[in-house]
């Protein structure tokens, strides 16, 4: 587009005018609006096409999966792959689903409650020891997930709750960074005048946590659910270590199992492939109707 | 650290009883607040690591000939000394290292340049761009690591068809190039979300500033270098603290990935050379230790992070 625009001007006398350099000028911006958009684009398809090829693979079947290419579309068997995932151990499938959606749920509702609780405390509350508590928070969020899985485990087996559900509910209520969220949020959403107004018409702080400071902060909260929602819904060392029985499992470690059964048998492929296709579904639904949430998350995780 | 963490907690708590006992709405409808979220996090994180600080001091020992009951008994440092001393556990530090080298300046570096990209008057569509930018992060850890485990293997592989094609062989999955291809996953997974946190502190530069600047006869670029990103170093401070701990709690991908190569081996970084103590050789003492390692790990290195973007950000 650029290079039709420049030889004009080379062409024209060398007699600089006023509106030449105008056109200079726009042709430059020309070439500058290509660029950018040419790499957002380029961006774009590094991020976009992994996802294009799963649903793409999961409408073949395995001939078609090594024998077409990649982004060709083949004999289509999206339906019976979907069959296939469904039927597979007596539909496991759907019961991975279920408990993935059971643990990712309770813990955005229940967990994004505590922790907005606990925000709005540390933003509102007066209290000795408060920068410390905070402090607690804090380190809570810098102490890797990963670090404290087998430490639960240890925990977890001196009680007998492993391989149970309580060994999943009980860690995916605790979100430090929710917490940190929280207090942002809470002292961007919710006005101290009303609280004090609240308590002057002779309101409890319960009560005007629940009635007046909850409904500020609901932004907040969806905020805090989307994101620990999704994390539990991708985590995956956590339920690997605690739960052995195949019907507890969430789909994350579900998909893993199925993959280690397609290394020897490749026809277990294009299950694994649809399996893990219907999995995301969920997230990526409820990504695109959340946008405003996740973009409001991301921006108040990162001010101080 | 965690030592530190448990007695703050444990003062923490205490002056919290203190605060129940005074008469006074702040101090008792605080703990009523922060009571859940402490609990929790006393069970999933204090309590666990508390524990696993004092197993890491003892061993099971049998006796001579590895008949006869297993005893426990107290070993001091000694677990820690073999976590250290192991061969493996040092290579999937090494290892580690290596990769935190590669990936953080490819990631950090692509986000910060989509985002400056995406900031630039010219960008258009932003709406959808921000979007398609952060849909791998709505795919989880293990699923990405699946296609991409896809996107490897030859004969399934449009990248390893196209290079074959363009007369270059390269085996994703072999011994050289598995830490670079875990590497692109990663990136791949994280560059989108930090796109839009980058993104959205861009948009919070004032307007004045850039429009004086390009009536000085700044340019875009110019702009994006002396003003811009300047202005948006505390967001990346933050960026890059989350990232360090991030890579540290690698575990997902490389296991994925190890299922279809031998590239990977079962202690191939830390997080899974504790699971494997855990799980395969049942030395529950010393994947205790080898967590508390990686936990002491982390808590320096983000001390080191924040010391340092406390400095930049001061400079």
């Amino acid at each position: 587009m650029s290079t039709s625009t420049m030889p004009r001007q080379h062409a024209t006398p060398p007699q600089t005018t006023a509106s030449e350099r105008r056109n200079a000028k726009r042709s430059r911006r020309f070439t500058g609006t290509f660029t950018v958009n040419a790499l957002l684009v380029i961006g774009c398809a590094y991020m976009v096409l992994p996802v294009l090829w799963l649903f793409i693979a999961s409408t073949k079947n395995t001939a078609d999966l090594y024998g077409t290419g990649a982004y060709a579309f083949g004999q289509p068997a999206f339906l019976d792959n979907v069959a296939a995932v469904l039927g597979q151990d007596g539909g496991v499938f759907l019961r991975w689903m279920a408990n993935s959606m059971f643990y990712a749920a309770f813990g955005a509702v229940f967990g994004g409650l505590i922790s907005v609780m606990a925000g709005y405390a540390f933003d509102k509350f007066q209290f000795r020891g408060k920068d410390s508590f905070f402090g607690v928070v804090l380190v809570g969020v810098l102490i890797p997930n990963t670090a404290t899985v087998l430490p639960m485990y240890l925990l977890a087996s001196v009680f007998g709750i492993t391989n149970t559900v309580w060994a999943i509910l009980i860690p995916v209520l605790c979100n430090p960074f929710g917490v940190y969220l929280a207090r942002v949020y809470s002292a961007a959403y919710v006005p101290g005048e009303t609280l004090e107004a609240a308590r002057v018409d002779g309101a409890g702080p319960i009560r005007s946590f629940f009635s007046l400071g909850l409904p500020m902060m609901m932004p907040g909260y969806v905020t805090i659910a989307l994101f620990q929602f999704v994390g539990v819904w991708n985590n995956f060392m956590l339920p690997l270590v605690m739960l052995q029985d195949q019907k507890l499992l969430p789909v994350s470690v579900g998909i893993s199992i199925w993959q280690g059964y397609s290394v020897p048998q490749p026809e277990f492929t294009p299950m694994v492939i649809t399996g893990s296709l219907l999995s995301i579904v969920p997230l990526l639904l409820a990504f695109v109707m959340l946008q405003r949430f996740w973009k409001s998350g991301l921006s108040a995780g990162s001010v101080k | 650290m965690v030592t530190q963490e448990t007695t703050a907690n444990a003062g923490a708590r205490q002056s919290a009883r203190k605060q129940r006992s005074m008469s006074g709405t702040g101090g008792r409808t605080a703990a009523l607040f922060l009571t859940p979220f402490f609990a929790v996090f006393t069970l999933a994180m204090v309590a666990p690591v508390v524990y696993s600080i004092v197993l890491s001091f003892f061993a099971q020992q049998k006796s001579g000939l590895g008949f006869g009951e297993a005893k426990t008994s107290f070993v001091g440092l000694e677990n820690y000394l073999q976590v250290l001393q192991s061969e493996s556990f040092v290579g999937g530090i090494g290892r580690l290292a290596l990769y935190c080298l590669i990936y953080i300046p490819c990631m950090m570096g692509g986000a910060l340049a989509f985002a400056l990209l995406l900031d630039a008057g010219v960008a258009r569509a932003r709406k959808l761009f921000q979007l398609l930018v952060f849909l791998p992060h709505a795919v989880p850890g293990v699923i990405a690591a699946l296609i991409w485990a896809y996107l490897y293997t030859p004969g399934v592989s449009p990248i390893v068809s196209v290079l074959e094609s363009g007369g270059i062989s390269l085996n994703f999955l072999d011994n050289h190039m598995i830490l670079p291809s875990i590497v692109n996953i990663s990136v791949w997974e994280w560059t989108g979300y930090n796109v839009i946190i980058l993104f959205t502190a861009l948009q919070a530069v004032s307007r004045e500033v850039l429009e004086a600047a390009r009536v000085d006869g700044a340019g875009e670029i110019r702009a994006a270098i002396s003003i811009k990103l300047p202005l948006i170093l505390p967001a990346l401070s933050v960026i890059m603290l989350f990232t360090v701990i991030g890579t540290l709690q690698l575990f997902t991908e490389p296991s994925i990935i190890g299922k279809a190569t031998a590239s990977v081996t079962s202690t191939w970084v830390p997080n899974m050379w504790a699971y494997d103590a855990a799980f395969n050789r049942h030395n529950l003492n010393q994947a205790a230790a080898a967590s508390i390692i990686i936990a002491l790990l982390a808590a320096v290195l983000s001390w080191a992070v924040t010391r340092f973007s406390s400095r930049m950000n001061k400079a």
